[in-house]
């Protein structure tokens, strides 16, 4: 019978991703519970260094696959370890952070499987002896509980922040496992990063957001200083993106990105139902606007009703005091 | 070149959500669109076609109301369209994957354009199924797109930047925002498409029944999220309100 809880340890260049922690950190308590052990799976070129760090937030064991054609993630390349892995072991389920590699890998991986995969979940309970994922759906607008009840791994992704990352210290078990990358049919030409000293958006605990009431592009430069103080990723609204004023990485929204953050600072932001569909699961929700009707204030935990280029730059000096 | 474009019908993005007597979503009163993501894909076909010569056909597992997405498809320049019924079947993104295999299986196909998530209860897996079970190359959330000599090479988007990938045709590309800006039907389009052939099929017709579909996620129980209620405005001179804020972050909500 299908046994252990995988955990999917995602990596970019030397770094493990901060959701892989917070996935070990939830499946330690649900391993435990089912009486199972929990797993993490590690691929790359190069990577096994990291594998004790995930041990330090409760796997067991640590599957370590090394590979130089691993070096950069590519569809078939991950998808054919992965799914190899899995016909090997035979775990019981497979969870992954719901980012872009997360999303990529674990639709083919499924399918290959022929199972059931719940993505980007906010929740995860135990019903019996199933694990019961929670999926918002209808961007936000309702939530269903689902299973799969027969088909073996059970997969999620799950979104990043959903769970807090809990240091819970094993020695884990570190195992070298064999299996290639065989066949690539994506053939990578170019890579392009985009330096950036700031967290990513969809993994960022604090996020400032600025909307078509930021006026012009030059103007993004006092949610900079805000996001600087704060530790923050900087985001927009449709509006925004649409003008040209930013590029659409930086949307959050139901066509763009979907963020979790503990603080989102909507600045000049009018609160349009699309726009929240990308925010509301944030934990505390600030907005700044001149407009008191803004639909924005309707969901904001603290709202100031003012002009934002006088606010902001304000609250960044209080809280450089208050950080500082 | 022959361009398969897969094309789910959605809810409004403004759609009110309600539960019916079944405790299911609801949709009677909604109005429906094609996926935002889903337009993408259809132009990005007709640009290609334009180019390069060739036929795009739309395709869409859905109800029979899921004919409106096709004719708008067909509107802004498809040259046809299979709809296949799912009738009474429940399905999850693996039946539904199934089914579109399938019926693509008996076209001829170089390319399969889709968008890279439904707005609904997508769950951005569909298209990269169909992928799978055709044994075909699949590059998700794509915001450029070339094709020459038989490959695709296509730019698509990550956490921290992009990438340029080549894949050999056929191969299945998802659309992201940025790839295009979908065409409008025009009044002649719209016309020309209430003529243009649409394929209606069942499941019967693909000689595929419950047991080969039946799916692998069931849904438990649905919900709708308790509203998030108003918090407080912070009173007084932009000075005053800045500087009680930033009190309340950290000692109120202890978020900083
Ligand atoms: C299919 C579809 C998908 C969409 N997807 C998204 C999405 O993913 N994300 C998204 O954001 N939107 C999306 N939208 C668009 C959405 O409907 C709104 O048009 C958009 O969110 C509005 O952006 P905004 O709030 O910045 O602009 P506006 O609605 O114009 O609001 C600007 C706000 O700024 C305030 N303001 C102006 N000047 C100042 C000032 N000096 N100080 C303080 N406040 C000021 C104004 O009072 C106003 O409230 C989508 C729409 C559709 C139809
Ligand atoms: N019922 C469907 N009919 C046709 N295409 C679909 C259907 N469901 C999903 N797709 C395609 O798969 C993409 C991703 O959908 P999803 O996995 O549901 O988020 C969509 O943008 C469509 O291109």
């Amino acid at each position: 019978m299908a046994q252990g809880i995988w955990v999917f340890a995602e990596q970019r260049e030397g770094q493990i991703k901060k959701v892989t922690f917070e996935l070990l950190s939830e499946g330690r308590k649900a391993a435990d519970q089912l009486g199972q052990e929990l797993c993490a799976v590690l691929v790359g070129k190069g990577v096994a260094g990291m594998a004790e760090s995930l041990g330090e937030y409760g796997a067991d064991k640590v599957y370590v696959v090394e590979n130089d054609a691993l070096e950069n993630y590519t569809t078939d390349g991950y998808t054919n370890v992965i799914a190899g892995l899995i016909k090997q072991y035979e775990p019981a389920a497979l969870l992954l952070g719901c980012t872009v590699t997360g999303r990529d890998l674990a639709a083919q991986v499924a399918q290959r499987l022929q199972t059931g995969l719940m993505t980007d979940c906010t929740g995860m309970e135990i019903s019996g002896d199933q694990l019961v994922f929670t999926r918002p759906v209808y961007a936000g607008k309702a939530i269903v509980k689902a299973a799969c009840p027969e088909a073996r791994p059970v997969m999620a992704t799950i979104r990043p922040n959903t769970f807090a990352a809990v240091p819970n210290a094993k020695q884990a078990e570190i195992i070298k496992a064999e299996v290639g990358p065989g066949d690539v049919r994506q053939i990578i030409k170019d890579i392009v990063r985009q330096i950036s000293e700031r967290p990513e958006l969809t993994e960022a605990d604090i996020i400032v957001s600025g909307g078509r009431g930021m006026k012009g592009p030059e103007n993004f430069k006092i949610l900079e200083e805000l996001a600087d103080v704060l530790g923050a990723a900087v985001g927009a609204s449709r509006a925004a993106v649409d003008a040209g004023w930013v590029s659409h990485s930086f949307q959050v929204g139901q066509t763009g990105k979907t963020v979790s953050p503990v603080l989102y600072i909507a600045c000049g932001i009018s609160g349009a139902i699309q726009h929240l569909a990308g925010m509301s699961s944030a934990k505390c929700i600030v907005a700044i606007n001149k407009d008191e009707e803004a639909n924005i204030f309707k969901v904001a935990d603290y709202g100031i009703v003012g002009d934002l280029f006088e606010v902001v730059p304000l609250l960044t000096d209080e809280l450089k005091k208050i950080i500082a | 070149m022959k361009i398969a474009v897969l094309v789910k019908q959605t809810f409004d993005t403004e759609a009110k959500i309600i539960l019916d007597v079944n405790g299911k979503i609801s949709s009677s009163g909604v109005s429906l669109i094609m996926n935002p993501y889903d337009e993408f894909a259809v132009e990005e076909g007709l640009r290609i076609k334009e180019k390069e010569g060739g036929e795009v056909t739309v395709i869409s597992v859905g109800g029979q109301q899921a004919q409106d997405a096709l004719r708008q498809a067909l509107a802004m320049g498809a040259d046809k369209a299979v709809l296949v019924d799912q009738g009474e079947a429940e399905l999850d993104e693996y039946a539904t994957a199934t089914i579109l295999a399938k019926a693509i299986s008996d076209l001829e196909y170089d390319l399969i354009l889709g968008g890279f998530r439904a707005i609904d209860d997508g769950s951005a897996q569909v298209a990269g199924r169909v992928a799978e079970i055709l044994n075909i190359p699949v590059v998700n959330v794509v915001t450029g797109l070339e094709i020459e000599g038989g490959k695709a090479v296509a730019t698509r988007e990550t956490e921290s930047g992009s990438e340029v990938l080549e894949v050999p045709l056929p191969a299945v590309i998802t659309a992201q925002k940025g790839l295009n800006e979908p065409r409008y039907p025009s009044m002649k389009g719209i016309m020309k498409a209430k003529k243009k052939p649409m394929d209606k099929k069942t499941l019967a017709d693909l000689g595929l029944d419950d047991g080969k579909i039946s799916a692998k996620v069931k849904a438990l129980s649905f919900s709708l999220p308790e509203p998030r209620k108003a918090g407080k405005v912070i009173p007084g001179e932009a000075a005053e309100a800045a500087r009680e804020l930033a009190r309340l972050l950290r000692e109120e909500a202890k978020v900083i």
